[in-house]
């Protein structure tokens, strides 16, 4: 061995060409962007909290006040408490819903499926509406069978957001009990353990994280949501409302701050440890695991059948009650057909579904741009700062969208600030859509880039292809599924989102979700659900469009997805 | 460097949003989305110039909400706003006096008392209770005919009423009884009466809309929701209370911004034009013009069911009040 | 040096670093024209990190990468002008085997029927034109491997990189692939590195072989000097397959093997006392009648008899106490003369001009 030489830790610096410099400059942009629209945001909120309204610091004094003032305190432990009851329930329903649909041999799975998914493509607050409609203390049930179940306060707060919840439970636990391992099952067999034990030992270990998954997810759901507390809380207040009420109605931007501080521990913590714990399912499932074949003992099926159907009508019959309320003169005393509550008068017609569609447009294709450029930028540059890009672009997930709205507020409307151009504009709301949804995208964005070779870019380097064409003519095609996903995922949910934007909106830029909640606060419910149905029609629309463009795209991409199936011949 | 980056992002991202166009004038208002419709159609049809841009928000939202732009004031103009919060509009220097077209018009009881005022009247509003007969029935509750029927135990968890933070009709409810009994007697009122409160709701029309649609029995809200429910053919009468309603002035100013909106002014003008006037009665017990006919169902002079509002202690105590209830009965 | 041209490839005190792990230390070198040359090493020796040195993938932390004379060591890759192939090859999914080809030829002002041309041209080369409107996938890897190949080579490259071409195919295609590969190599001329762990592949393609180990550069040479005359012990176990000994120097081509006393080559730094390791490879160790008159001879016990196809191992034990282990091959038309089977006693000897003397005691490079 030769003597050693001592190796400094600076690298030779590479001269910057234009390549380079412009990849250097989109990066910078991209942090830009992070920076302005996230990061800047959330540490105004954070030093909001620490001063009064005048602008005087005051340390903790808010954090204290908040909670020793028990009216305002109590939003807390209410908040919790609701959050936890409606995860346990909303998992367990969901648990048994998923396994019927992946490991019994029932008929019409995909159906149950379809039907299960349709709460996603409405407002949270909507399930509320219609829950009223069905439950409250003149609502259709209640007046059919004479039971009042006493819908406004923590009850109804769960029952609505267990409906709005379900779907999002029961795909995470469907996609961790497809994935089981047969051969496990095969040894319980041969070991002779009872249908309950092979459950309890196989089954219920090899779905945990996904339990966890789903019970973080539920929870972050709950805790962040206003919109169903809003319509059915009554005077049970939670941390979500408190946040509206503070700032919507008394315009006490600090005590906002400081609630929405104490929202994004629980929430951030659900998110951190949901990471975790799914990095964990995905080593879970080892590569020589053999998929399960669905299938139960008879009376098992049919019971399953049987689960699935009444929680599919209930699901359906929810649905039912939002479309009929939106469609008769005067719920439940006047039943005659009408489409008055689809003139939306009294909002000034369709402007809000208009700018909803716009931004959900926008914010799909800003989004996806943004996202999956920035996702590229940020896996092919290993440096510290693209690192300290990634952890960031991890952050939204955590943020409650109200914290987001709120902090905008701050951002955006100080007086003198360049930023000032934004308020109130459409472009706001497509930005905080896209900062408020970015951390899903960037991570499918992120996922498909690292299943690339990664020397697509080195070899494109070598040919003298700079690393734009080869963005364009190689990683964008292959990555076109994922990308048509992100911009669905980006749509869907700007078209229902209300808790970033509930903040934002102004004159001219209303949006129909946000007009829901308005129209309900006015008192205008039927017409409030005319605009959630229209909202819902849209989104199963935009869903048919999806599916269209992803036959599309794998139709075209079939050439060189499939083809290693078929014979080849050796060299 | 970082900041001429960040201004061009600004402009790129503002790019996507509609330039301000020569005539538009952005309004906040706390009157009624149905009316709001009625009204816009003559706007439209009499100033065609103008682009109008409306945010509606219930009293108290719409208040808070301008109170907090003052350092980038978003609105130009205040149309129909609680004449107490506009007071502290005034008070916190962000009106810019100004005496529309026809103001001599107005009766001086509607108008700000300086030379030039800050701000003018339009209409007066009152509370009323909205009372659902087919749930009454159901649950064999009698009809309440005052105030201090509804702390009767009878009624537990079967009223609504505004949140006087957010609405106007909630506060001018709270206000007149604080004037009426005075405090603290007033407040041992309320004390009762939060026992028998279901929900605190956002907004002044939603109290009797709730009631209208059977989710309640009782619905504490103003004059003219409750005859259009009823006249709707929800099963709903409408109720003064014997010690007489509460009521509110609602004023139009115009935004202290600096420079000068003629598109604005325009618009303060017709907002007390003969032409809005008839639109305003249609709708409201009174308006600030004399003249006008009232809305059918509504007493020919209000001031024998209203109890007098002194709408000075109103706006001086409204902070004060507003802190005290949340301490009191925001849970 | 009597070729007046620079060198196509020359690196200069290069070191690399990886946070605290020192990746590649002090390693300079030259390729010359039209050379052939292998970095050959264990996993983790730094090789691939050389070349990726070469290529502009990698910024060094210290050293010079000249090319023809240049130096480019802070130029970026596109600008260096060689022709890279990857282990997995990256060829683009996406795009036909001629669009593959042509995907560095596109930015060239070739026009389409230039560019259509070369593409012909090198499918031709490596026998793959029938293929042409394919996509990879549709492909043996061996053939993904050439599209590879031919695409690397697309805009007449000065230098070829090879990063572990063949590792990733089947044993018979990758017979195949490097004769293939070293006769095109040939017929172009072009200067070529490639990485490889594999000795035999370094062996039968390159020219020279460049033997590295831990970052450093242990031995630079040909194919045969690195075989027969391997300046370390790392060189001669990491190359071919190599007898050692633990011994003792007693005198100058002298040294003591438990009870035995064998002379080997003469080995420079070696003195009296010192522990050496003495090689010597299988098929120079002689058995049977062909020991009979040779020095350091010695009696051993078959103890293995391992059939190999062409040739075939014998596991040898000296007679004694603490008799030395070897293995021996002997071909397999020399086997029947010999008849020797398992138990049998054979004299052995091991040649002294045979067997070399390295200082490292025998673990060192464990």
């Amino acid at each position: 061995m030769s003597v050693a030489v001592a190796v400094p830790e600076r690298v030779v610096r590479r001269r910057v060409d234009a390549e380079r410099g412009l990849r250097g400059a989109l990066l910078g942009l991209f942090a830009l962007f992070l920076w302005v629209f996230l990061a800047w945001p959330m540490a105004q909120i954070v030093w909001r909290s620490l001063h009064d309204n005048r602008g005087a610091f005051i340390g903790l004094g808010n954090y204290v006040r908040y909670v020793s003032t028990p009216a305002i305190g109590v939003s807390i432990t209410n908040s919790l408490g609701v959050a936890s009851v409606a995860m346990a329930v909303t998992v367990a329903l969901a648990f048994v819903y998923a396994y019927a649909l992946t490991r019994a041999r029932i008929a019409g799975r995909g159906l149950f499926r379809l039907v299960a998914m349709l709460p996603i493509f409405a407002p949270s607050l909507v399930s509320a509406i219609a829950f009223v409609y069905a439950f409250g203390n003149n609502g259709i049930v209640t007046r059919q069978t004479g039971f009042n179940v006493g819908i406004y306060g923590a009850k109804g707060i769960v029952l609505a957001e267990v409906f709005y919840c379900f779907p999002h439970a029961m795909l995470i636990l469907m996609a961790a009990l497809a994935a089981a391992d047969a051969r496990l099952y095969d040894a319980a067999a041969a070991l002779g353990a009872s249908r309950v034990k092979t459950f309890m030992t196989v089954t219920l270990p090899g779905v945990k994280y996904g339990l966890m998954s789903a019970c973080f997810v539920v929870f972050t759901l709950v805790i962040t949501d206003f919109g169903v507390p809003k319509v059915v809380g009554g005077k049970f207040s939670v941390m979500a409302t408190e946040i509206y009420n503070q700032v919507i109605g008394q315009q006490n931007f600090t005590m906002g701050a400081t609630v929405s501080v104490v929202l994004l521990i629980p929430a951030a913590l659900a998110c951190v440890i949901d990471r975790i714990v799914q990095r964990r399912q995905y080593a879970l499932v080892s590569s020589s695991a053999r998929p399960l074949a669905p299938g139960q003992g008879r009376l098992t099926n049919a019971l399953l059948f049987g689960y699935c159907a009444l929680v599919a009508a209930a699901i359906l019959g929810i649905y039912a009650v939002i479309v009929g309320a939106s469609l008769v003169t005067r719920w439940p005393y006047n039943f005659a057909p009408t489409l008055k509550h689809y003139r939306f008068d009294t909002i000034g017609g369709y402007t809000p579904l208009l700018n909803s569609v716009g931004v959900a447009a926008l914010t799909a294709v800003v989004g996806t741009v943004i996202t999956f450029a920035g996702a590229y930028l940020v896996e092919k540059s290993r440096t510290a700062a693209a690192g300290v890009l990634y952890m960031l672009a991890l952050l939204p997930v955590a943020v409650p969208g109200m914290v987001l709205g709120l902090a905008y507020i701050f951002v955006f409307n100080a007086a003198g600030s360049v930023l000032n151009r934004l308020y109130g504009t459409l472009a706001i709301l497509v930005i905080s859509n896209l900062i408020h949804y970015f951390t899903v995208p960037f991570l499918t964005a992120t996922t498909s880039l690292k299943q690339m070779d990664a020397e697509f870019e080195n070899v494109s380097a070598s040919l003298g292809v700079p690393f734009y064409r080869t963005f364009w003519r190689v990683t964008v095609p292959i990555a076109l599924p994922s990308i048509v996903g992100i911009s669905m995922y980006f749509f869907l949910n700007a078209m229902v989102t209300l808790s970033a934007v509930v903040f934002l909106v102004a004159p001219g830029t209303e949006l129909a979700a946000v007009a829901v909640l308005l129209l309900d606060d006015a008192g205008e419910s039927a017409q409030a659900t005319a605009m959630s149905v229209l909202i819902i029609g849209i989104g199963l629309l935009a869903r048919l469009v999806y599916w269209a463009l992803l036959r599309g795209v794998t139709r075209r991409t079939q050439a060189w997805t499939t083809a290693t199936q078929e014979p080849t011949s050796t060299a | 460097m970082v900041r001429w980056a960040l201004t061009l992002l600004v402009l790129l991202l503002a790019a996507a949003a509609p330039a301000g166009a020569k005539d538009t004038v952005v309004i906040y208002t706390a009157l009624e989305p149905e009316q709001i419709t009625d009204y816009m159609k003559a706007v439209n049809k009499t100033l065609p110039n103008l682009d109008v841009k409306m945010l509606r928000l219930s009293t108290g939202d719409i208040s808070a909400r301008f109170m907090a732009e003052k350092d980038n004031p978003q609105a130009d103009v205040i149309w129909g706003v609680g004449a107490t919060n506009v007071m502290v509009f005034k008070n916190a220097g962000l009106l810019e006096p100004y005496a529309p077209k026809g103001l001599a018009r107005v009766q001086p009881l509607f108008r700000d008392k300086d030379a030039t005022p800050s701000w003018v009247g339009i209409d007066i509003y009152m509370s009323a209770f909205c009372f659902n007969t087919d749930v009454a029935k159901k649950k064999n509750l009698p009809k309440p005919e005052s105030w201090a029927d509804l702390t009767k135990p009878v009624y537990k968890g079967e009223i609504v009423m505004p949140n006087p933070a957010s609405s106007g009709t909630g506060y001018l409810s709270v206000a007149s009884i604080l004037q009426r009994m005075k405090e603290p007697e007033g407040w041992k009122y309320l004390d009762a009466l939060d026992k028998n409160m279901a929900e605190y709701t956002k907004s002044g029309s939603k109290p009797c809309k709730d009631t209208a649609s059977g989710e309640r029995a009782i619905g504490i809200s103003f004059e003219y929701v409750a005859m259009k429910m009823k006249k709707d053919g929800a099963p709903v009468e409408m109720i003064l209370p014997k010690e007489g309603s509460g009521y509110e002035m609602e004023a139009n100013a115009l935004t202290k911004k600096g420079k000068s909106n003629a598109a604005a002014k325009e618009f303060l003008d017709w907002a007390i034009t003969d032409e809005a006037m008839s639109l305003y009665s249609k709708y409201f017990a009174a308006v600030s013009v004399a003249g006008f006919p009232v809305p059918e169902g509504l007493p020919k002079d209000i001031s024998k069911v209203v109890y007098p509002n002194d709408f000075d202690w109103s706006a001086k105590n409204r902070d004060r009040i507003l802190a005290e209830w949340a301490k009191r009965y925001q849970k | 040096m009597a070729d007046p041209r620079p060198p196509a490839v020359a690196l200069e005190g290069v070191a690399k670093r990886f946070g605290g792990v020192i990746a590649l230390r002090d390693v300079s070198l030259t390729v010359a024209e039209g050379e052939f040359v292998c970095f050959l090493g264990p996993s983790g020796c730094g090789k691939t990190t050389l070349l990726r040195i070469v290529a502009g993938l990698e910024p060094q932390n210290a050293g010079l990468v000249r090319m023809a004379g240049r130096d480019v060591s802070r130029l970026p890759p596109s600008q260096r002008n060689y022709g890279i192939v990857f282990q997995s090859y990256a060829l683009f999914p996406n795009l036909t085997v001629a669009r593959n080809v042509a995907y560095g030829l596109e930015t060239r002002r070739l026009g389409r029927a230039g560019v259509e041309a070369r593409v012909d041209a090198l499918l031709d080369l490596v026998h793959l034109r029938p293929h042409k409107q394919r996509y990879p996938a549709q492909l043996s890897g061996g053939e993904q491997q050439r599209v590879a190949l031919a695409r690397a080579l697309a805009p007449s490259p000065s230098l070829l990189l090879l990063d572990e071409p063949l590792s990733a195919l089947d044993a018979r295609v990758r017979l195949a692939l490097r004769h293939e590969m070293k006769a095109l190599q040939r017929r172009l001329g072009i200067t070529t590195i490639m990485v490889t762990h594999d000795q035999e592949e370094a062996l039968t393609m390159a020219d020279r072989i460049v033997v590295m180990n831990h970052g450093v550069v242990e031995q630079i040479g040909t194919p045969a000097d690195i075989y027969t005359e391997p300046s370390s012990l790392f060189v001669a176990r990491f190359v071919g397959h190599m007898n050692l000994l633990p011994a003792t120097a007693v005198q100058p081509g002298r040294a003591r093997v438990g009870a035995l006393t064998l002379r080997h080559r003469p080995a420079p730094g070696v003195g009296p006392g010192m522990a050496v390791t003495l090689g010597i490879r299988p098929e120079e160790v002689r058995v049977g009648a062909a020991a009979r008159d040779l020095d350091n001879r010695l009696t051993a016990r078959v103890t293995s008899v391992q059939f190999q196809g062409a040739f075939t191992r014998l596991g040898l034990r000296g007679l004694g106490d603490g008799g030395v282990a070897l293995e021996c091959d002997v071909a397999a038309t020399a086997l029947a003369d010999l008849g020797v089977k398992e138990g049998a006693e054979v004299p052995v000897a091991l040649a002294p001009d045979a067997l070399r003397a390295f200082v490292e005691p025998p673990g060192t490079h464990a």
